[in-house]
């Protein structure tokens, strides 16, 4: 069944802030921050969003105002249509949003995610604690100004951390991260390469 | 392949009910002959070992089928898979729970180095935390290429000088 337009234009008369989002196959609109719960609950109340399939974090990058958006996922398991519901956090340093975890429970694990990954808070949220990286970690790796390689930290354990003497260290890039070129129709150029911005065992880390 | 251990020497003849061999033959025969695995699965070599466990690759023609998940009962850990740095902490404290003797096959090149995984999350090879014995490359490794880790763990183990280890212990 094709995702139905008039969920948009319903949502449009009963939120002013509510404006349409490029997309390039199922619907999708943009909310204020403010809106987002107001919103998520008609969505789910009055037009049968009953399933929230992802939440998504976004990153624009280090000065990008704004620089955080979360995206919600929704489905309609009655009439199989799908919305994408884009919000971006106010506060950039400390960005924030108010959690969906009481509308669909299964936003609690993605919401976690999104904290652990991107340092989204999530206001209101059950139990807010890292998913996937451990508890005292003291980065987000997904933010945009995180090296892939990681940065120095002990291990999660104190005590196998004074046992082994070793934390966690900056992978050696060996030449990567191996990245393919962005628009090259040339197979041959769009070859994944590695960014010369890489350290080894014969190159160290700039600044060690 | 284990094989007949020419150090034990036995004539019925002479000897009767004695045997005589050294200590340290008599000790590392017996721990190479059942060296139980501590299987520390962590990724997609996992189920590489799984197979060298089962009927076709068959790891008890070598006397290492038993695999325990119970590190007080293990003799060997088979790290294989990737390990993160969440799990580091607690790959090495089943490691320390592992009653002496104990070695440690590193197994597939995510345990051996870190594999491909060159990030923020991946320890950069197991050896970082735990002793490791042998090396296992590949990714997976084949069976029998655990197989041969086995055997080359076994002798290792067979040049250790048991006795007198044991003895200063
Ligand atoms: S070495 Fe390869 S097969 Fe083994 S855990 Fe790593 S990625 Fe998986």
């Amino acid at each position: 069944m094709p995702p139905s337009p008039d969920a948009v234009a319903a949502l449009k008369v009963g939120w002013a802030g509510v404006t349409d989002r490029a997309s390039l196959d199922h619907p999708a609109v943009d909310v204020p921050a403010a809106d987002l719960l107001g919103v998520l609950g008609s969505l789910k109340s009055l037009q049968g969003f009953d399933m929230l399939t992802d939440v998504a974090g976004v990153d624009w990058g280090v000065g990008a105002r704004p620089r955080f958006t979360v995206v919600y996922h929704l489905f309609s398991t009655t009439t199989h249509a799908y919305l994408r519901v884009a919000s971006s956090c106010p506060d950039d340093a400390a960005p924030q949003l108010p959690s969906a975890a009481a509308l669909w429970p299964g936003a609690d694990w993605h919401e976690r995610e999104a904290f652990d990954m991107f340092g989204i808070r999530f206001a209101g949220h059950p139990d807010l604690r890292r998913i996937i990286m451990w508890d005292g970690y003291p980065y987000h790796p997904l933010r945009k100004d995180f090296p892939l390689a990681g940065i120095e930290t002990p291990l999660p354990d104190a005590e196998i951390t004074a046992e082994v003497k070793v934390g966690l260290i900056a992978a050696p890039m060996a030449g990567g991260p191996f990245v393919a070129a962005a628009g090259q129709m040339n197979m041959g150029d769009a070859e994944p390469r590695a960014k010369d911005e890489s350290w080894n065992e014969r190159r160290p880390k700039p600044g060690t | 392949m284990v094989s007949a251990n020419a150090e034990l020497a036995y004539n019925s003849k002479i000897e009767g009910d004695v045997v005589v061999s050294r200590a340290d033959a008599v000790i590392n025969w017996i721990r190479t002959s059942s060296m139980w695995p501590m299987p520390m699965g962590l990724a997609c070599c996992a189920i590489e070992l799984m197979a060298v466990g089962a009927s076709r690759f068959d790891l008890a023609r070598f006397g290492a089928e038993v695999m325990r998940f119970s590190p007080r009962q293990a003799d060997v850990m088979i790290v294989s898979g990737t390990v993160t740095y969440k799990m580091a902490s607690a790959v090495r404290r089943i490691y320390d729970q592992m009653c002496e003797p104990k070695w440690v096959i590193a197994m597939g090149a995510c345990a051996s180095t870190g594999g491909m995984y060159r990030s923020y999350a991946v320890l950069q090879g197991v050896d970082r935390i735990l002793p490791v014995d042998v090396y296992v490359s590949g990714c997976p490794p084949r069976p029998e290429a655990l197989l041969d880790a086995l055997i080359k763990l076994q002798e290792k183990v067979k040049r250790e000088p048991s006795a007198s280890k044991l003895l200063t212990a």
